[in-house]
């Protein structure tokens, strides 16, 4: 039992905080073995940040304290060590990436000094650790070495970024390399590479990665054992496939049944006529063009998702259509007038048809509204929708429509969780009565359970109120069960534009094909299938 | 607690709840009331007790404190002149806090004004505000009131009007950086989707989020506006004899600072409580006006 690399047992942190205590992490037990990959995987507030956190002694005490616990690394226990015993091993022995590379990154140096300055303090002789650091910034894949190391954070993009935090990472060559979503943040395509790349580090160095995600297709990709956790306790722990197959806790069931890209697509008649006619958006800012010649048509009730990765040009799209932004040219035809060119006093009669919920609830509402006074805004702003005398009626409805208790109207935003958040987003859009809904990434930012949760509404409210919705999304997988219509954009570019069965079952174009392999799949035998057929079409 | 979840409770109207808030901060509620007693002192002084503020008694001369001997007025002692120092503060009240007020307020709502202007509007009309702060930002202010209020001759709106110039571009320079940054947040953004009008984002969304900062830095110019009107009466050209406000109290009283220390130390004690008390009543009213922070004081409230 002692030759685990990484040991943790009954280990219990709580936090002090105004509301109380908080029970953080309860009797949590698991271990991690040389050349192994565990997953810890749970939503938000399921513990499992802070778990890893212990390990790296990286929890504020106060308000943290541990109450119980060992964590044993090579047979020592780390929450018994001196301070400076604790600083050896950290960073030589133990490594850990983060989700955000850019904020671990100091701004001020440039990566070749960051990287090597790792080596200096355990006390490599600098010649070695800079031409150390080269080796590494090679292996990860950067192009132009040389010049990389003279570069500074900002002018990598997000995965190059994370490529190098992992360079860093494994500049001492550690036994245990700890990473918190190293992925999250990247797109699909560039989160696939990186994970490979993490898979390819670990065969050559046999070292132990602790993985630590909200994200099953993650799971699937990379780990050989997974441990479930919720609400600070773990529920379910086991070989990745035993568990996806066979899981026995409630919970695990109900992260796999969430899990999105598994029901029935839709298909779309073709009687519906467009109510937005798009047709050669240009957008250029300084110079880049963001938009390049963006044509299609919507119909009334439909669906149509545009997915595509950062800088693809999707968002701009939508805040173009919503006048956010001006394009440069092109006609967006909504029931036959031009958005674009509209004067200002029939544009805002067109808002009321036009809404858009957005990506982060947390700041899309006004965190000093009320919910009452939120919603209610809507019709302060077109009064001639509502009398004052039924608004309150009317928010009580609109909240009961997206799930939430009409109780709740004179609560603020920051009382609520982020998926009750995004409901009040929606009620919000709903209070204008509009025939358009714009989603700007409206579920990205929620938990797996949560997202499923929304994506059922937002359906829910295109059958019985027949909303046509933009749905944008950087995930082909969320969109499957829900779009009508899938448009893949590519740097400013339609690639793919067919219903979600072409999209899916056919692509056409390249980089469809690709966008589709990277995306994980919860299943891991699947995924299995689907990391080989990806390396086939790299490899090609 | 038991309602109908189907139902919008009816919540306690704003004044209550303000009401039950200031009473949960024992601190914010001593500062009300010594601001009221200060303001009704502003008001109804002058009235009451100018004629003991202005007559001389040249047998009370620096008289000292706490000797009921010759009346209770003089209980806080007597100036030079052996005019009793309580009735001289009730009364100076009145024009210090006109001159006080007046400048903040103005210079607040000016400064305010301008700055959601330069942070909300195209690049020509910001440049033009941002050009005209850095002006009068780099001219001396005391340089300035001098020459105004010997053109102008001084007076108590002239002292206004100068103050409140001067101070304009702390509020300007503030609601600009912190509108260029809030304007930019998805909030206002969904209200733009909403058709909200501009002045509606500044006024609904904007503005409620720089107001306790504006708040902070308005109670702190308070007293820094109290000190400046006394500097220009020493000059010459704030407030004269026999007008008087504290400043000019403290600045006479500077040349028997060790005989009679109580010349300078009660009025400054006046000013002092009054900054104070502004200080706290800000602090109270930044956590009332917070929703995330409210429940500090609503608990209080409720245990009590």
């Amino acid at each position: 039992m002692t030759d685990h690399l990484l040991e943790i047992r009954n280990l219990s942190v709580e936090f002090h905080t105004a509301a109380g205590t908080v029970h953080a992490v309860r009797d949590v037990s698991f271990h991690l073995d040389r050349g192994e990959t565990l997953a810890i995987l749970g939503e938000s507030g399921s513990g499992k940040s802070v778990s890893a956190s212990a390990i790296m002694n990286l929890i504020d005490m106060p308000p943290g304290r541990i109450t119980s616990g060992q964590v044993l690394f090579g047979g020592r226990d780390l929450l018994h060590l001196s301070d400076e015993a604790r600083r050896d091993i950290n960073g030589s022995q133990i490594a850990m990436i983060f989700q955000d590379p850019l904020s671990h990154l100091n701004p001020v140096y440039d990566v070749g000094w960051q990287i090597a300055e790792t080596m200096i303090v355990h006390g490599t002789p600098r010649a070695k650790a800079n031409s150390e650091a080269l080796r590494l910034v090679t292996r990860v894949g950067i192009p132009n070495p040389e010049g990389a190391l003279r570069k500074y954070p900002h002018e990598f993009s997000g995965g190059q970024r994370q490529r190098l935090m992992i360079a860093m990472a494994l500049a001492m060559k550690p036994d245990l390399l700890i990473a918190d979503e190293p992925t999250t943040a990247l797109d699909v395509t560039v989160q696939a590479e990186v994970l490979s790349l993490l898979h390819e580090l670990q065969q050559e160095t046999g070292m132990g990665v602790l993985i630590i995600t909200h994200d099953l297709g993650v799971v699937a990709e990379i780990a050989d054992r997974v441990v479930v956790m919720n609400a600070g306790e773990i529920v379910e722990a086991g070989i990745t496939r035993e568990v996806y197959h066979n899981a026995t806790h409630p919970y695990t069931r109900k992260l796999i049944g969430a899990a999105p890209g598994k029901g029935r697509m839709h298909q779309p008649g073709a009687e519906a006529e467009p109510v937005l006619q798009v047709r050669d958006v240009v957008k250029d800012y300084a110079g880049f063009r963001a938009l390049d010649g963006v044509s299609f048509d919507l119909m009334a009730g439909q669906t149509l998702a545009v997915v595509g990765e950062s800088g693809s040009g999707k968002s701009t799209l939508a805040r173009i259509l919503l006048r956010l932004d001006e394009a440069n040219s092109g006609t967006a035809l909504w029931k036959g007038r031009d958005l674009f060119t509209m004067p200002p006093s029939e544009l805002f009669k067109i808002r009321r048809d036009l809404q858009m919920v957005f990506q982060d609830p947390t700041q899309s509402l006004n965190p000093r509204m009320s919910v009452y006074q939120l919603i209610s805004e809507a019709w302060a702003i077109h009064p001639d929708i509502l009398p004052r005398a039924q608004w309150k009626a009317r928010v009580a409805q609109l909240l009961q429509q997206v799930g939430l208790r009409p109780d709740m109207a004179n609560r603020y935003p920051h009382q609520f969780s982020g998926g009750q958040r995004q409901r009040i987003a929606i009620a919000r859009a709903l209070a204008l009565e509009p025939k358009l809904i714009v989603c700007d990434e409206a579920v990205s930012a929620l938990d797996v359970s949560v997202q499923a949760q929304v994506i059922a509404l937002l359906d829910d409210l295109r059958k019985t109120m027949g909303i046509a919705f933009i749905f944008i999304a950087h995930d082909l997988p969320v969109v499957r069960d829900f779009a009508d219509h899938v448009m893949v954009m590519q740097k400013g570019r339609v690639v793919e534009l067919g219903t979600v069965q072409q999209v899916f079952d056919a692509p056409q174009q390249p980089y469809t094909q690709a966008l589709l392999a990277a995306g994980l799949d919860p299943d891991p035998d699947v995924q299995t299938q689907r990391r080989e057929a990806r390396l086939a079409l790299a490899g090609a | 607690m038991t309602h109908d979840p189907d139902i919008i409770p009816a919540e306690p109207g704003t004044l209550t709840r303000f009401r039950r808030m200031l009473m949960a901060d024992k601190f914010a509620l001593a500062a009300v009331i010594f601001l009221t007693i200060v303001v009704l002192m502003a008001i109804l002084g002058p009235m009451l007790l100018d004629a003991s503020a202005q007559r001389q008694n040249l047998r009370g001369r620096n008289a000292p404190p706490f000797d009921l001997d010759q009346g209770w007025l003089m209980i806080l002692g007597a100036d030079a002149l052996g005019r009793p120092l309580l009735s001289r503060i009730v009364v100076a009240a009145q024009n210090t806090i006109m001159v006080a007020a007046g400048a903040v307020v103005f210079s607040a709502l000016t400064g305010t004004l301008l700055g959601l202007l330069a942070g909300y509007s195209g690049p020509r009309t910001s440049q033009v505000i941002l050009r005209m702060a850095d002006v009068i930002m780099s001219f001396p202010s005391l340089l300035l009131a001098v020459i105004v209020l010997y053109v102008l001759g001084p007076s108590v709106v002239n002292l206004i009007i100068v103050l409140a110039i001067t101070r304009i571009p702390v509020y300007l320079r503030t609601t600009r950086a912190e509108v260029l940054e809030i304007r930019e947040r998805m909030f206002v953004q969904a209200a733009q989707v909403m058709g909200a009008s501009r002045w509606r984002i500044a006024m609904r969304h904007i503005l409620p989020v720089v107001f306790p900062t504006l708040m902070t830095i308005a109670t702190l110019d308070f007293a820094f506006v109290m000190l400046a009107e006394s500097a220009l009466s020493f000059l010459g050209i704030g407030i004269q004899p026999p007008d008087i406000t504290w400043g000019l109290m403290i600045s006479q009283g500077r040349q028997y600072l060790t005989t009679a220390w109580w010349l300078s130390f009660w009025p400054g004690l006046a000013i002092i409580l009054t900054t104070l008390s502004l200080n706290l009543l800000s602090n109270w009213l930044r956590i009332a006006l917070d929703p995330t922070q409210r429940w500090r004081l609503e608990m209080k409230g409720r245990r009590s």
